[in-house]
């Protein structure tokens, strides 16, 4: 063999162990693989569906859905009338109200656990210890069914509700409260709330500016705390209170008025709060003992007492490690809430994903839609999470 | 100028009030006087807790008899549990086979044992018993059909031992599909990578309900006519896909601690990418992401419950019907606070085994 | 034994120890303490570890509790008592190991936070002084940056800036110069130098022997929880009358 030849030997040898040829190669492979894969899927697809006699497409969005549902927010529903969209917009609607309920219950009780697990009182942390413990090792599933089949089913019938005092009562339908029903010149009251609120945000200004200059510190929490409770309380007066209540009575078979939360909506929801909060309980204690001790150390020697020190050097720290996982934890409060099916409660899963798929068979178009729903909410939650990361990293070199 | 010590002060035992019970008592219970009484409230509230739990469970509550009749008592009625306890345990698994079962269990729980703990030192052949041999005569053993033993469909399979099951097999997918997600996520080729981070934030995004209608809904209508999936396989299919993108996550996080260094010195050594990543990168990225594997080990445990709502009869599903059976009515605590329970001692003792796992790998890892 | 300590002119005494012990659980951390610390007074610690010196000084400002004994700082008895606690922090600063900076708040916030909040002084003066005191440790260039962004050596300097912004009397080291590289130590030394030379009342529990020969009026070596001998520097390295002095500055001047 000539020189020449044993060098076009060896270079179209070396052109297929170069890297970037297999890697190029190897991608073809895959590629093809998968668009074999879903051609494959695809068509057998298409004849079972046929075979089934199944419609495909989104035209049954419009056509009516024929079936009843318990709760309804919102929105007017009709059995005869309203479409298989309006279902789905019933179901995200109930989805989004139970779980934005649910998160701020379980941000509330997750902090409020998660500070008591720090407690230097031997009791009160072992309690919050065995809380978390407890609840974080039991499926929700089966925290759900006890809440709502062992505890709202045996709660007493209509007839024999628990009661508090005269206007709030508690039986196996769910709760009752008094209700506020709007009357003329009800307007007063949020737009005096909103007032207070922005008031609230004018005063912290001010405040910060004025210590700027003299120093002196301003109780804005207490003040603003106040404009809100007691602004829309004066303006109600005003007006001469303008609503009336509507106290729950009762009737021959039922109570009338007042308002009423459905067990259903309830035991999701206090499952779901009792749960997640576990967990944020733990987010939370880790995100403030994540914090150095040094810290706190420099603050006290510096003369700062606890309440400043917390609110100015571990806070701002501890929050940094917090909202991350806390956000993955709203999310999956979010996903969570689809138990509802098992309890009966009318959110996206249940209604879309359950009835509707049963009443039109057209299983892939429903089940990809509520994905979709999901998704997106899986989306805005980290997109919040990456903007929120960008802008309180601490800066290092 | 000099001062200057010449006899060594002795040790002296502590003041009284600041040490032993009552020193602790002070520090820890009694510091403030918002302190005490927050102790003193919180015991109350745990007293009037724990004795009416105690009432209820035991000390009114029924534990022997076989019907319904024998629940005399205020309390807890376990005659519930006791009656149906074959079915809770088992599901519809035939009775006179049920000893195949548990002939499994201690097999599965021998392997366990010595996988993760310490009296065997060389894991190489518990390994092989427990990820090769036991999975393999298990399935014989449960399923049947050879070796002379009659065939138990998966239809009748349920109770713990569906549960069981369930976990076992997800987990045991789950981790090694993972892992080539994981490393497929991080890979140099756009295609490969695209494919993986698409699988992984899908599944990550959706619940895993909707993931168990996909298998159990859509999988029939993706095959071939004629090809017919067992229910539980299509669980199966459903929740290992699920936990592996998860799991893929928590891998993805392992191999990121690994400092590039590693993967430098292996290729200088003249090792491949794929010997590099057994030897080298693996193990160690492994090692670093325990805690957080046994976490969604934990998690996908608990998640078995939700083929209740596909129609499988796991643990849960099962004494859910028991409570709705026409003799039972009303039994709903006592089932599930037993079911609560059970996955309440697995779960633990997972997390446990965890933290003690995490503990001696990290006394490895000091200097 | 509290009386006569009382009587004696308060404006002299910056800080008295006067038979203070501490126990760690069942452990005598602190045996029989005696210190008189004079204003203007610069005391270097040494001892090997364990000995007990961190603990000692870190119970002069309360972040630890002594258990038996008196701890008397600026004539205020150090108690249970919240605000003689507020109080003491006021006047005495201190110095950590690992500098303890708030890593979400720039150099200069760093600074300001304490006259701000403790102090309830306006910004414009809190930052004024800030930059005064950065100006002393020499890196006032660096007051809009982040302490991510510092050397360890920047890092100490502004810690000591930090202290010095609440205007105290005292200053306590915790071994200031432990966590830093070679190469900046000497930096740190030199900014401590030029506070010592001002008149700054000082305590240092450091191994920097070098230091404690150019600065310190007085030398205590601790061990096991005890004081066991005190004496100028001249004295203390060249005739330590101690065989434990002596043992440990023959360990240390080996290798020093």
């Amino acid at each position: 063999m000539t020189a020449e030849a044993a060098d076009l030997e060896v270079a179209k040898i070396n052109k297929f162990r170069d890297p970037r040829i297999r890697a190029i190669f190897y991608q073809i492979v895959v590629i093809v693989l998968f668009i074999a894969f879903v051609w494959y899927v695809g068509h057998n697809t298409a004849i079972n569906l046929e075979k089934r006699g199944i419609a495909s497409g989104f035209n049954f969005l419009s056509q009516p859905a024929g079936f009843g549902i318990g709760i309804v927010l919102l929105m007017d529903y009709s059995s005869q009338t309203s479409t298989h969209l309006d279902v789905l917009l019933i179901g995200i609607i109930n989805t989004l109200a139970v779980s934005i309920s649910g998160i701020l219950l379980a941000t509330i009780i997750g902090f409020i656990v998660g500070v008591l697990r720090l407690s230097k009182n031997w009791v009160v942390n072992k309690i919050a210890a065995v809380y978390i413990e407890v609840i974080r090792n039991i499926p929700l599933l089966v925290q759900l069914m006890f809440w709502y089949f062992a505890v709202l089913s045996v709660l007493p019938l209509v007839g024999d509700s628990m009661s508090i005092g005269n206007n709030f009562f508690v039986n196996n339908r769910g709760v009752n409260f008094p209700a506020m029903i709007p009357s003329t010149g009800f307007w007063v009251l949020p737009v005096s709330l909103l007032v207070a609120i922005v008031a609230s945000l004018f005063i912290r200004n001010w405040a910060h500016k004025r210590q700027d200059l003299t120093g002196q510190i301003f109780p804005v929490f207490w003040v603003s705390l106040a404009l809100i409770i007691l602004l829309p309380v004066i303006a109600s007066l005003a007006m001469g209170n303008p609503f009336t209540m509507s106290y729950p009575e009762f009737g021959r078979f039922s109570i009338k008025g007042g308002w009423s939360m459905e067990p259903e909506f309830l035991a999701l929801l206090l499952g779901l709060s009792i749960y997640t909060g576990a967990f944020i309980a733990e987010i939370v204690r880790s995100g403030i003992n994540a914090v150095s001790h040094g810290q706190t150390e420099a603050a006290h020697s510096l003369g700062l007492r606890p309440s400043m020190t917390t609110r100015l050097v571990i806070l701002p720290q501890a929050l940094r490690v917090i909202v991350p996982p806390l956000t993955s934890q709203y999310l999956n409060l979010t996903k969570n809430s689809s138990l509802a099916t098992a309890i009966g409660y009318a959110d996206i899963t249940a209604l879309f994903a359950g009835t509707s798929l049963n009443q039109t068979g057209q299983a892939i178009e429903c089940i990809l839609i509520t994905m979709l729903f999901y998704l997106s909410i899986s989306l805005l939650i980290s997109m919040f999470m990456n903007w929120y990361n960008k802008r309180i990293a601490l800066v290092e070199r | 100028m000099a001062i200057v010590k010449t006899e060594r002060h002795e040790d002296l035992p502590p003041p009284v009030s600041q040490t032993g019970v009552i020193g602790w008592m002070r520090e820890n219970l009694f510091s403030s006087p918002l302190n005490a009484l927050l102790t003193v409230v919180s015991i109350y509230v745990v007293w009037w807790a724990l004795s009416g739990i105690i009432s209820y469970a035991f000390i009114n509550a029924n534990f022997v008899g076989e019907t319904r009749e024998d629940c005399t008592g205020t309390g807890a009625c376990w005659v519930f549990i006791k009656a149906r306890f074959g079915q809770n345990m088992y599901g519809f698994y035939p009775v006179e086979e049920r000893w195949r079962v548990d002939v499994g269990y201690v097999l599965a729980a021998i392997g366990l044992f010595l996988v993760l703990t310490d009296y065997v030192k060389n894991k190489k052949w518990p390994a092989i018993y427990m990820f090769v041999f036991v999975p393999i005569v298990c399935y014989f053993l449960f399923y049947g059909g050879s070796f002379g033993l009659p065939v138990v469909e998966t239809s009748q399979w349920g109770g713990l031992f569906l549960t069981l099951v369930l976990a076992s097999v997800s987990i045991f997918v789950s981790l090694p599909l993972g892992i080539v997600l994981a490393l497929g996520r991080r890979s140099s080729m756009p295609i490969v990578r695209m494919l993986c981070v698409g699988f992984i934030e899908f599944v990550r995004g959706v619940p895993l309900i909707t993931v168990l209608f996909m298998a159990s809904v859509m999988l029939p209508l993706f095959l071939p006519e004629g090809v017919n999936f067992d229910k539980l396989i299509r669980a199966l299919v459903g929740m290992s896909l699920f936990s592996a993108a998860y799991m893929a996550e928590v891998v993805r996080g392992g191999l990121q601690a690994i400092p590039k260094g590693q993967m430098e010195a292996a290729k200088s050594l003249g090792l491949g990418y794929w010997q590099a990543m057994g030897l080298i990168i693996l193990p160690q990225a492994l090692k670093i992401s325990i805690p957080s594997i046994v976490n969604t080990f934990i998690g996908l445990f608990k998640d078995t419950t939700l083929v209740l709502i596909i129609g499988l009869l796991d643990l849960l599903s099962i004494v859910k019907a028991g409570t709705t059976d026409k003799e039972w009515v009303g039994m709903a605590t006592e089932g599930y606070v037993f079911v609560a329970a059970v996955f309440w001692v697995f779960c633990f003792g997972m997390s446990r085994y965890s933290i003690w796992l995490e503990n001696k790998l990290h006394t490895g890892h000091k200097r | 034994m509290s009386e006569a300590a009382m009587t004696q002119s308060d404006i002299d005494v910056a800080i008295q120890l006067i038979g203070m012990h501490k126990w760690y659980g069942e452990f005598h951390v602190l045996k029989d303490i005696n210190l008189t610390v004079e204003r203007g007074e610069k005391i270097v610690v040494c001892g090997p570890s364990g000995s007990g010196k961190s603990t000692m000084i870190r119970c002069i400002n309360r972040l630890e509790e002594h258990q038996q004994g008196q701890i008397i700082v600026d004539g205020i008895e150090l108690t249970n008592d919240v605000k003689k606690i507020d109080e003491i922090r006021r006047e005495v600063g201190m110095v950590f190991q690992h500098f303890n900076l708030f890593p979400h708040l720039t150099v200069l916030e760093n600074c300001t936070l304490a006259p701000i909040w403790v102090r309830k002084t306006p910004k414009a003066e809190a930052e004024e002084i800030a930059m005064k005191f950065l100006e002393r440790v020499k890196i006032p260039e660096q007051a809009l940056k982040y302490p991510g962004q510092l050397s360890g050596g920047q890092q100490q300097r502004v810690a000591i800036a930090r202290s010095l912004c609440m205007n105290p009397r005292i200053m306590l080291f915790d071994e200031p110069t432990s966590a830093l590289d070679p190469e900046m130590i000497s930096e740190v030394l030199d900014t401590m130098i030029s506070l010592a030379e001002e008149g700054m009342t000082m305590i240092c529990v450091t191994h920097e022997m070098g230091f404690a020969k150019t600065v310190a009026d007085r030398v205590i070596f601790m061990d096991e929880g005890e004081i066991i001998e005190q004496a100028p520097p001249t004295e203390f390295f060249e005739n330590p009358q101690s065989e434990r002095t002596q043992l440990f500055l023959s360990q240390i001047l080996h290798n020093g």
